[in-house]
């Protein structure tokens, strides 16, 4: 096993291991912001750490230079659809409970 | 997928029963590139998970979101789909096993279409010399469907209501806020730009005109949803559509008569060049042009159709 196929498997591990915990923080959170905060924040960063491995696996190709195009799209809409899910939530009137453990307030 | 599959079934919130027919359409986008058909798995991802989608919540707005229950059990039904479905399950038992050398699959007419579009045809996609030259019929049928069926939602919905009525005004304020406005604008040029390499791209690796049109259709339909309907009609007006859409399917047809003119078969493109694969080359080019401008055109009208209902309400 070269170094770089195990800098790979360490960045494949890492971007497994966030997304395995975001999945876990979906289904646990209390409420929905807080929902969207463990799934938004990780899967921009896994999927970055997911194509850093793959780029490592390919070396320096044409191949590594597509995961690269896909990072920076991306880095742009995966953010802009998580902004985009948390205001339509907002706008249609969803709040957060005010304290927490309590089922949250239906939309009105 | 199966699980994804129940769920559609069982859930009485149809928002959820899109989205996860969503999932369902990119699973099985998967499931095609894993069995090697990278172009069924592109068709699949851009036209199940992404267009038909957006048509889905489309019609969803304009309907409702939750699925009435019903008063009592149907049993009629029920008898039906498990006929079909016994019919069906009985019906694999006469196909011979998946990947055996002796298939007819691989006996018929596979072999000389791998070994001899080279020749024949002359472009390195065999996936796109069998669809648009070998079986052209049936790729003109399919493109004369996609339009008839926004032909029919035209029809059904609206389309002919506002001959006399002056265009309905839309929600033409900019509602979308600032960050989705700067991605967009970011992203749509290079959606197209995409869409236009997929086009052109399709001689020489997976791609086409059904995914082109899907894609070109797609970034406008972005552009429709983030900066409203009115800015979209300004852009691409809805009369320059109503023409483009049968237009696309008058080019395919218009080709293959060309090719009769000219001495061969229809849809038969020896003829259009000086030489055989060079006439090859400009039906091909020019049947995926039709099959782009009839997708694309169709599926941007029946966004406008509803983005139209919709602001009615």
């Amino acid at each position: 096993m070269t170094w770089l196929q195990l800098l790979a498997t360490l960045l494949l591990g890492a971007g497994s291991l966030l997304l395995l915990l975001a999945g876990i923080g979906l289904l646990r959170f209390p409420h929905f912001y807080a929902r969207l905060h463990a799934a938004a924040v990780v899967d921009t960063l896994a999927a970055a750490l997911f194509l850093a491995g793959l780029g490592c696996l390919f070396g320096a190709t044409l191949g590594t230079v597509k995961l690269g195009l896909i990072l920076l799209f991306l880095l742009f809409t995966s953010p802009t659809a998580c902004h985009a899910l948390a205001r339509a939530a907002w706008v249609s009137g969803l709040r957060e409970p005010a304290q927490p453990g309590e089922p949250p307030p239906s939309p009105s | 997928m199966l699980v994804t599959a129940l769920f559609v079934v069982r859930t009485r919130d149809l928002l959820a029963a899109t989205m996860l027919l969503g999932a369902y359409s990119l699973l099985s986008a998967g499931m095609f590139m894993v069995l090697d058909a990278v172009d069924v798995a592109f068709t699949e991802a851009a036209v199940g998970a992404g267009v038909s989608t957006i048509l889905m919540l489309y019609a969803l707005v304009a309907s409702g979101r939750f699925e009435r229950t019903p008063t009592r059990p149907q049993w009629l039904p029920l008898l039906v789909v498990l006929a079909t479905g016994a019919a069906l399950v009985w019906g694999t038992f006469d196909l011979p096993p998946v990947g055996a050398p002796g298939n007819p699959v691989h006996q018929h007419v596979a072999p000389r279409y791998l070994q001899q579009s080279g020749a024949e045809i002359g472009i390195p996609n065999v996936v796109t010399s069998v669809l648009a030259s070998y079986r052209g019929y049936d790729t003109l049928g399919e493109t004369a469907v996609v339009f008839t069926a926004g032909l029919g939602v035209w029809l059904l919905i609206g389309g002919l209501q506002r001959r006399g009525a002056a265009a309905p005004v839309l929600a033409s304020a900019p509602h979308a806020n600032l960050i989705l406005r700067v991605v967009s604008k970011f992203l749509i040029p290079v959606i197209l730009l995409f869409g236009l390499y997929v086009q052109f791209h399709g001689e020489l690796g997976p791609g086409g005109g059904f995914q082109a049109g899907v894609i070109l259709a797609s970034a406008l339909i972005v552009h429709l949803q983030v900066f409203g309907a009115d800015q979209t009609r300004q852009i691409v007006p809805e009369s320059l559509l109503r023409v483009l859409a049968p237009l696309g399917v008058l080019l395919y047809g218009g080709t293959g008569v060309a090719g009769l003119l000219l001495g061969g078969n229809y849809l038969d493109y020896h003829p259009l060049g000086r030489t055989p694969v060079g006439g090859q080359h400009l039906g091909i080019l020019l049947v995926e042009l039709g099959v782009a401008l009839t997708v694309s055109s169709t599926m941007l009208l029946l966004c406008y159709l509803f983005a139209a209902r919709v602001a009615r309400r």
